[in-house]
């Protein structure tokens, strides 16, 4: 059941992850991407019938702490590593308008 | 090379001074460094600086009882964050990333009187096996410079091996201490799931991740766990089990332990010297009154392909946030934000991040979700089942830790998939949140290192302490020393 990733679901899957991908890569990763989905595919003859999925490796469920304001980081620190600053914001291109999907 | 244990004793009766051993690793740094690529950044004043600090704590009235491991330099893989140097997990995306905080480890580490001299190299984001993934330089191994270190800790444990300093953490997600710990001849241990706080750990993989300890000995790691292990409120996987007293334990006697051995783990395709000295390491084990008891793992063989799927859809999610706003590397003249996003996270991942960003967002994405991830989650739980049974029956369970010793540079980075298989004996422990620990157990025909893993049930770290601390006290080979 060997179905390769075509490269329009390598540019789709680039687009949801916001990655920038040049056609080389497209085309190299299409590749690559293939022979590992063939590998992992290998799961689909186990039998899972009945059996509940594990997201946690030790059982640990509904871990909270007290609603309590406590320390955290200052704007100053926070901000300390953005390539562009305005004060206490992150300074991007225009989110809205911008026509992009 | 003194181990830390000998480091911590010699500080302590005066013998040597905190300065001076951190000194010391700062010149053995210098000297053998430029040839193996083990540090991305050294501290070096910082630490000289604390180590007179810790050398005046020393002399005052209490004796510094407080600091279980004054002086102790250590040094720690570049994705745990500090708040001073850098953090760059190896990556460009984070080149000259300064982080605002201490990850726990390194805390506990330093309010125990260790000394962090430096940050090691890794694999990018901790993905890779060979530590040739690293988007600054590859490591190369002590025992061999033609030679990779084993990843993604390579850094880690090529430091260790190559006596730049007595101790390191790395962090393991699939095998990523345990791997490097055996192609380099050192001990890593990687605890279960959720014992060591993943505070501070650039996350990876979330159910995955697990910082542990790289040494030349068992006594060592033990010493190491000690302090860096326990509940963590900022960690909301942290266990609150107590930790007991590691070091203590360690001397239980080998003799009435049940070692499991998976009979497939040793058949084709594992390297005959390697082979040879697991089966010849068990000996020893059963000559000093342990017994062997065959168990099965029948869904082991899906470990490395559940895992991939996993950790990478888990990372895909992960590394979402490195998108040239918060910190990090931003591309010059974006079109508009969405090329912002794309633009910088292009130029700042490597091949394999990018990789694995999109094997985990296909395995995540509509139409493929069910037939990837969920099923990847319920064979994680036949896995776990697998482990569970087998320890009904075994008290530890014996394993290679890589189908090779170390291979050439080059070898295998070209092809993702055969990199990914070398990982065959280590994924298991991860997705079944078990701890495990790679001992040095002979050397090939090449003088290259060989190590074996124990795997033991959930929180069972001191029963593997143990077992590897009194196989140590029958054997020498962590005791034998690159050229």
């Amino acid at each position: 059941m060997s179905e390769p990733i075509t490269e329009t679901q390598v540019r789709h899957i680039a687009s949801l992850s916001r990655l920038k991908l040049s056609d080389e890569q497209v085309h190299t990763f299409a590749h690559e991407l293939g022979a590992i989905l063939d590998y992992v595919r290998q799961l689909e003859s186990v039998n899972v019938e009945g059996v509940e999925p594990t997201g946690h490796a030790v059982d640990l469920y509904d871990v909270f702490r007290d609603d309590e304001v406590g320390t955290s980081l200052t704007q100053d620190q926070a901000t300390a590593n953005a390539p562009q600053r305005d004060g206490a914001f992150f300074k991007v291109p225009k989110v809205l308008d911008s026509g992009a999907a | 090379m003194r181990t830390a244990r000998e480091t911590i004793n010699a500080i302590r009766c005066g013998e040597l001074s905190a300065d001076r051993a951190v000194g010391e690793c700062l010149d053995a740094i210098q000297r053998k460094d430029p040839d193996i690529g083990a540090f991305l950044s050294v501290s070096a004043e910082r630490a000289r600086d604390r180590a007179r600090h810790v050398d005046r704590r020393l002399t005052a009235p209490d004796g510094a009882v407080d600091l279980p491991l004054a002086g102790l330099p250590v040094a720690v893989k570049d994705n745990l964050c500090t708040d001073f140097g850098t953090t760059t997990c190896a990556s460009k995306i984070l080149e000259g990333y300064q982080s605002p905080y201490s990850a726990h480890v390194v805390e506990r580490l330093e309010r125990a009187g260790a000394i962090v001299i430096g940050k090691c190299n890794l694999d990018e984001f901790a993905m890779g096996a060979s530590n040739e993934y690293s988007a600054y330089k590859p490591v190369r191994n002590p025992w061999d410079g033609n030679r990779v270190a084993g990843g993604s800790s390579g850094g880690p444990a090529a430091a260790v091996a190559a006596g730049m300093v007595p101790v390191a953490l790395g962090s393991d997600t699939g095998g990523s201490i345990r791997m490097p710990a055996s192609l380099c001849g050192v001990v890593g241990l990687k605890p279960t799931y959720g014992r060591v706080s993943r505070y501070g750990l650039v996350a990876f993989g979330s159910s995955l991740d697990q910082v542990g300890p790289l040494a030349r000995t068992v006594e060592d790691a033990a010493m190491v766990l000690s302090v860096i292990a326990g509940h963590d409120p900022r960690d909301a996987t942290s266990l609150e089990a107590p930790i007991p007293d590691y070091a203590a334990g360690l001397g239980k006697p080998i003799k009435g332990t049940r070692i499991g051995m998976y009979r497939s783990f040793f058949a084709d395709g594992l390297e005959q010297h390697t082979r040879q000295a697991v089966e010849h390491a068990i000996d020893v084990l059963t000559g000093a009154g342990a017994t062997t008891v065959e168990v099965d793992l029948p869904h082991a063989h899906y470990a490395v392909a559940c895992y991939y799927i996993i950790a990478t859809a888990e990372c895909s999610s992960n590394l979402a946030r490195f998108d040239g706003v918060h910190y990090g590397h931003r591309t010059a003249d974006p079109d508009d934000i969405i090329d912002l996003y794309a633009a910088s996270r292009h130029d700042g991942f490597g091949p394999e991040v990018i990789r694995r960003i999109m094997l985990g967002a296909y395995a995540l994405s509509s139409g493929y979700y069910d037939a990837y991830y969920l099923r990847a989650m319920k064979v994680r739980t036949l896995l776990r089942r697998d482990f569970a049974r087998a320890f009904e029956n075994v008290d530890v369970i014996v394993a290679p830790v890589s189908p090779t010793t170390a291979y050439r540079l080059g070898e295998k980075s070209a092809d993702p998939l055969a990199m990914y298989l070398t990982d065959v004996f280590t994924t298991a422990a991860n997705l079944a949140g078990l701890c495990a620990m790679s001992v040095p157990c002979g050397f090939d025909d090449r003088g290259l290192p060989i190590g074996m893993q124990l795997i033991g049930p959930v929180l069972s770290e001191q029963r593997l302490l143990a077992l590897g601390h009194q196989y140590q006290q029958l054997t020498d080979h962590h005791l034998r020393e690159p050229a």
